[in-house]
């Protein structure tokens, strides 16, 4: 476990970095969420888990503002955000990874970062050149920070499918985010690589708030200080490892697997 | 454009050749490119084919912009380059407005055009993107149609007269059909500068972040939808600038300028040529007027072999001249 202090003013007044409160999410007749109401603190590292279609994805596209709920509310620091534009939230300071690799394939590994980082500084600027924007060192310090800095000048699709995913960190981390939304950051990966994307991540809540949806519940086990436990669209449970690992609904969930 | 300047990177590194050659020229674009174009009346039959060339590669650049760079298939160019060539031509048969005037406002209609025109359209995608700006430009095409007493409708509008042209205590005789070229290509210079300024510029980076992958766009902090407008407006500023120019290079703005299939005209020199590449208009542009130049002599089934061009293209030449050029250096 780690015990993390709060980073953010906010965490001190007790305001929750994010918050859902009542969220309902309906495709059609079916229900994917269901009432949903919880909350998280700034700096800490939070993950989401459960079962298959638990609506682990639908909480974090909810969350991200990939769409809005049908029913509820979604807060950052206290300000609803329930329906705001996905870039307008990213300049809030909400970035995310996308669970499937969703990067600019045919442009290099800096370029992928440098527009990424471009976009906290000039989103219509047609005039001046765009080297003269001075992003190289930002770029350089996120590309080392995620082991890519030897791939810079390469095509995002001649990188290994690894690599690619840590690749989608550099790009959410480039707009200086608060919180870090992380959907499945070690899908298909090897347990190498996922033991490799966990330290990053650890590494990356230092600095601010992470919250990730996870699949392989052994993955985030010991590196989370909360985590949150859906079943069938509603909330199971939530607590620190050990409190899911001796909650009774849980072990039911995931029968047959030592939680 | 990613990959010109890569390519740029590329060759430095690795022994001159082809590749150098190809990294210098795109490093030096605009100046190559006003190069050939100042010779380019030596390179044609005769001169009006050569402002042709001139006309319709900068009216392809500006599609380009939406097409190639933007990655999204506008079908109703048309109507801002025909705006721009009524909204220059009106003024100067109509009200005897000097040139220096009129070719502004000829501008000024094709960018209003684009900001209705684009904000309706942005809002959908592929097909459908190409459906509502097809629709939007028979709307202008019919308006100007009946408006005969404004436009002349199905005559076209005539005596946009420019018989000379004074700039800077220079008096340029513009029925001299070299003199002519010469006057526009300075014009189409400014444009092809700017031009490759946007390309360069933040904007431009987010134009190729747009087409590669809009939802990461989206999620990295880019307004979608104005990006897709202000590209849209853009490329309508520059395709109504060739209008303009059209209409003083030929005294008169036939209907046909509004009519669709210059939207697929202009869409097939960017092919030709090659989309998203910065030469590929003013290529497609020279080859397929000096080709029209040709077939016209032999047959009047010259749309027979416009169709025939462009299922080849579509089919086995996906990248045009330009671009298949450049795949083939490079690999």
């Amino acid at each position: 476990m780690n015990a993390h202090t709060p980073l953010s003013p906010a965490a001190a007044t007790g305001t929750p970095i994010m918050a859902v409160e009542g969220v309902v999410k309906r495709f059609g007749g079916f229900t994917a969420l269901n009432n949903v109401t919880t909350s998280f603190e700034a700096g800490r590292l939070t993950s989401i888990i459960g079962p298959n279609g638990a609506g682990k994805s639908t909480f974090f596209n909810v969350l991200s503002g990939q769409f809005p709920p049908s029913v509820g509310k979604v807060f950052f620091n206290g300000v609803d955000i329930t329906g705001t534009p996905q870039h307008r939230l990213a300049h809030m300071g909400i970035a995310k990874s996308f669970q499937i690799t969703n990067l600019f394939p045919k442009l290099s590994v800096h370029e992928n970062v440098r527009i990424a980082a471009q976009a906290l500084q000039a989103r219509f600027d047609l005039w001046r050149p765009r080297a003269g924007l001075k992003l190289d060192e930002t770029v350089e310090a996120l590309l080392l920070r995620v082991g890519l800095q030897d791939r810079r000048h390469e095509s995002v699709d001649t990188l290994a499918h690894g690599q690619q995913r840590c690749l989608e960190i550099a790009v959410a981390l480039a707009c200086e985010p608060k919180v870090l939304l992380l959907d499945e950051p070690t899908a298909g990966m090897s347990p190498e690589e996922a033991k490799d994307m966990m330290d990053l991540i650890l590494k990356l809540n230092a600095e601010r708030t992470v919250i990730l949806v996870e699949h392989r519940m052994k993955l985030v086990m010991g590196i989370s200080d909360r985590i949150v436990v859906l079943h069938h669209g509603t909330l199971l449970a939530e607590g620190t490892a050990d409190d899911i690992r001796r909650h009774e609904e849980v072990r039911r969930v995931y029968l047959g697997q030592s939680v | 454009m990613a990959s010109e300047t890569s390519a740029a990177r590329g060759a430095t590194g690795s022994a001159g050749g082809l590749k150098g050659l190809v990294a210098l020229v795109t490093r030096h674009r605009v100046l190559c490119a006003l190069v050939v174009l100042a010779l380019l009346p030596f390179l044609t039959p005769y001169e009006a084919l050569a402002v042709n060339i001139l006309i319709f590669g900068l009216y392809a650049m500006g599609f380009n912009l939406i097409f190639g760079y933007a990655g999204m298939l506008s079908f109703g160019h048309a109507a801002l380059f025909g705006l721009g060539a009524y909204g220059c031509g009106v003024p100067i048969a109509k009200f005897g407005v000097p040139w220096f005037l009129a070719l502004p406002m000829g501008i000024a209609i094709a960018g209003l055009a684009s900001v209705v025109i684009g904000w309706f359209a942005i809002r959908s995608r592929g097909i459908y993107f190409a459906m509502i700006t097809l629709a939007l430009s028979q709307v202008v095409y019919y308006t100007t149609y009946q408006w005969v007493s404004l436009t002349g409708g199905e005559d076209g509008l005539r005596g946009v007269n420019v018989p000379a042209i004074d700039i800077f205590g220079l008096h340029f005789d513009m029925l001299n059909p070299t003199t002519k070229y010469y006057v526009l290509f300075v014009f189409a210079a400014v444009a092809i500068a700017l031009f490759s300024r946007i390309l360069n510029s933040p904007f431009g980076a987010v134009l190729e972040a747009l087409r590669e992958n809009e939802k990461r766009a989206m999620a990295c902090g880019y307004d979608i939808a104005r990006t897709r407008w202000l590209a849209f407006i853009l490329s309508g500023l520059f395709s109504g600038f060739a209008g303009a120019l059209y209409a003083i290079h030929l005294s008169v703005v036939p209907i046909e300028t509004l009519n669709y299939f210059n939207s697929a005209e202009v869409l097939m020199i960017t092919l030709l040529g090659g989309m998203g590449t910065f030469f590929g208009a003013f290529i497609g542009a020279y080859v397929y007027i000096m080709l029209q130049d040709v077939v016209t002599v032999v047959t009047v089934h010259w749309q027979l072999v416009i169709g025939t061009l462009f299922v080849v293209l579509i089919l086995f030449f996906p990248r045009g001249i330009w671009g298949s050029f450049l795949k083939w250096v490079r690999a």
